[in-house]
């Protein structure tokens, strides 16, 4: 265990989206260039600027038993969906110890949210305030704590080698995934399962997002109104769902036999230092954790084919990150299929970096680059940066090794590369 | 009116399966909550809150430790119903 260097892949994927209960559902959808964006039926959403949002396709209720559910923020319920497939497909068999295949100790979560249990907060702020103190459920804290969704897939796979939740707001779930791989290459597990989860729909956050003029206002087309790149663009919409993937040593999987989707190569990590929520214009500091990925890992930008792009639909940061891949790569951009999958699932925030490496990592394993929809009239600073998938799938080289990169930025500024690779 | 023991019973068991999804067949007078119902000290605070609500009784936290089972229960709430 000494080795500080070890080679990391992937070996299981789970999610529940605004587009299906599960990855292939999922997947499906993305492929298909189906948007997962619906009106917000709610009562409190008729007096909402924004009345849009991309809610899961399957409610986690259908799947968690009651007892259980009831106890669990919704960002904790979609983790827990997510990660049992993720757990199942990567071939494991009830807790860790219980299948010998791996050790208790040698397994971790991190799993991550943006902003944690906001809807528990609020509605047992309701209950305080309109049914009194004796009433607020003593399930609160736990529910409400943003390392509550680690803390249950923890419980529910047995691990041990350590339970851990980072946070950076949308950068949150990919962060988690490159915090996993740090620990499988550094020693400290064999098998972490690490992803992001999010459950901010509520009318709080969607007001408090809409005042910020962040949010596409489009209530008359949900399904057209996340349009990244498009000159139209106007905001990202907000969705919800969790995305979860089992990482593993490359020597760990060997010896189980697992089936292996991709290399999980590394990640390059920066910061803005620029604005607390405006993306540096030109970049620069998402050019910094590409260069950081580069220099830090053998990735060669020849094999890169495909980038799922954080592109959230708003006008500064779809264009920034471009910039940023053209700055950084120069011509090898030209043989990198960008694909910006907000524009199906909205954006899950801290689930986003979660549900987009599922994405990724499926992408490389089918070599197929899923559509970026609703691009009527792309922003010529785009076409000029990049090469966009727009309207239909795109399939990606047959033969050979290829890589491909899952961008995530939060606010404060937080820039997280993720590489993945055939292997 | 105060509730009878029967109901006290039927009253509980709901609670229970509300909570822990356990039967209402299986709540009976000897099961213990935590050994034999899935409640655990958290769920014990609900289970204790929505009983105050439906028999009209208050049951202050120093007495829930005593209320091993739906009997203790049971019991407790016969004496100090309003």
């Amino acid at each position: 265990m000494s080795s500080t260097n070890r080679t990391v892949v992937v070996t299981g994927i789970g999610a529940t989206t605004p587009l299906g209960g599960d990855a292939a559902s999922t997947w499906e959808g993305l492929v298909a260039g189906r948007s997962g964006v619906k009106p917000l039926q709610q009562e409190w959403a008729a007096e909402q600027a924004v009345r849009i949002a991309a809610t899961v396709a399957v409610e986690p209720t259908e799947v968690i038993p009651r007892p259980q559910a009831r106890r669990l923020d919704r960002s904790a319920q979609f983790a827990l969906v997510a990660a049992k497939e993720a757990w199942a497909d990567a071939g494991f068999e009830g807790k860790a110890g219980e299948d010998p295949n791996v050790d208790p100790d040698r397994l971790g979560t991190v799993i991550a949210s943006g902003i944690g249990g906001v809807t528990t907060l609020l509605d047992q702020y309701d209950v305080l305030k309109e049914k009194g103190v004796r009433r607020v459920s003593p399930h609160t804290v736990p529910m409400l704590m943003p390392n509550g969704p680690s803390a249950n897939v923890g419980l529910a796979v047995g691990a041990r080698a350590g339970v851990h939740t980072p946070v950076s707001a949308c950068a949150s779930g990919a962060e988690a995934i490159g915090y996993a791989i740090e620990m499988i290459r550094t020693g400290r597990a064999d098998v972490v399962v690490a992803g992001g989860t999010e459950a901010a729909i509520h009318p709080l956050p969607i007001a408090a997002f809409g005042n910020m003029m962040a949010m596409s206002k489009n209530n008359d087309d949900p399904e057209g109104a996340s349009r990244p790149y498009d000159v139209a663009r106007d905001g990202f919409v907000l969705g919800e769902g969790a995305g979860v993937i089992v990482l593993e040593s490359a020597e760990h999987a060997a010896r189980r036999g697992a089936r292996v989707y991709a290399e999980a190569v590394g990640q390059g990590v920066s910061a803005d230092s620029h604005d607390i929520v405006q993306p540096e214009p030109e970049g620069r500091g998402i050019s910094h954790a590409l260069q950081n990925l580069l220099d830090r890992t053998d990735l060669d930008p020849a094999e890169i084919v495909h980038v799922n792009a954080h592109a959230t639909s708003t006008p500064a940061g779809d264009i920034a990150e471009l910039k940023a891949l053209r700055k950084v790569f120069g011509d090898d951009v030209d043989h990198m299929a960008v694909s910006a999958t907000k524009s199906m699932t909205g954006h899950l925030l801290g689930g986003a970096g979660g549900v987009e490496s599922v994405a990724t990592v499926l992408a490389l394993y089918h070599r197929v680059a899923p559509p970026t929809i609703n691009v009527e009239n792309l922003d010529p600073e785009a076409e000029a940066n990049a090469d966009v998938v727009r309207g239909e799938a795109r399939k990606l080289p047959v033969e050979g090794r290829i890589a491909a990169l899952n961008d995530s930025f939060g606010f404060g500024g937080h820039n997280v590369v993720l590489a993945f690779r055939t292997v | 009116m105060a509730a009878t023991q029967e109901e006290i019973v039927a009253g509980l068991a709901e609670i229970v399966n509300e909570i822990a999804g356990i039967p209402v067949e299986d709540v009976q007078l000897d099961k213990s909550f935590t050994d034999d119902l899935d409640v655990d000290s958290l769920s014990m605070v609900e289970v204790v809150v929505a009983a105050e609500e439906r028999f009209d009784v208050k049951i202050p936290d120093d007495d829930v430790k005593n209320l091993k089972t739906v009997g203790d229960a049971t019991e407790y709430i016969l004496k100090h119903q309003a």
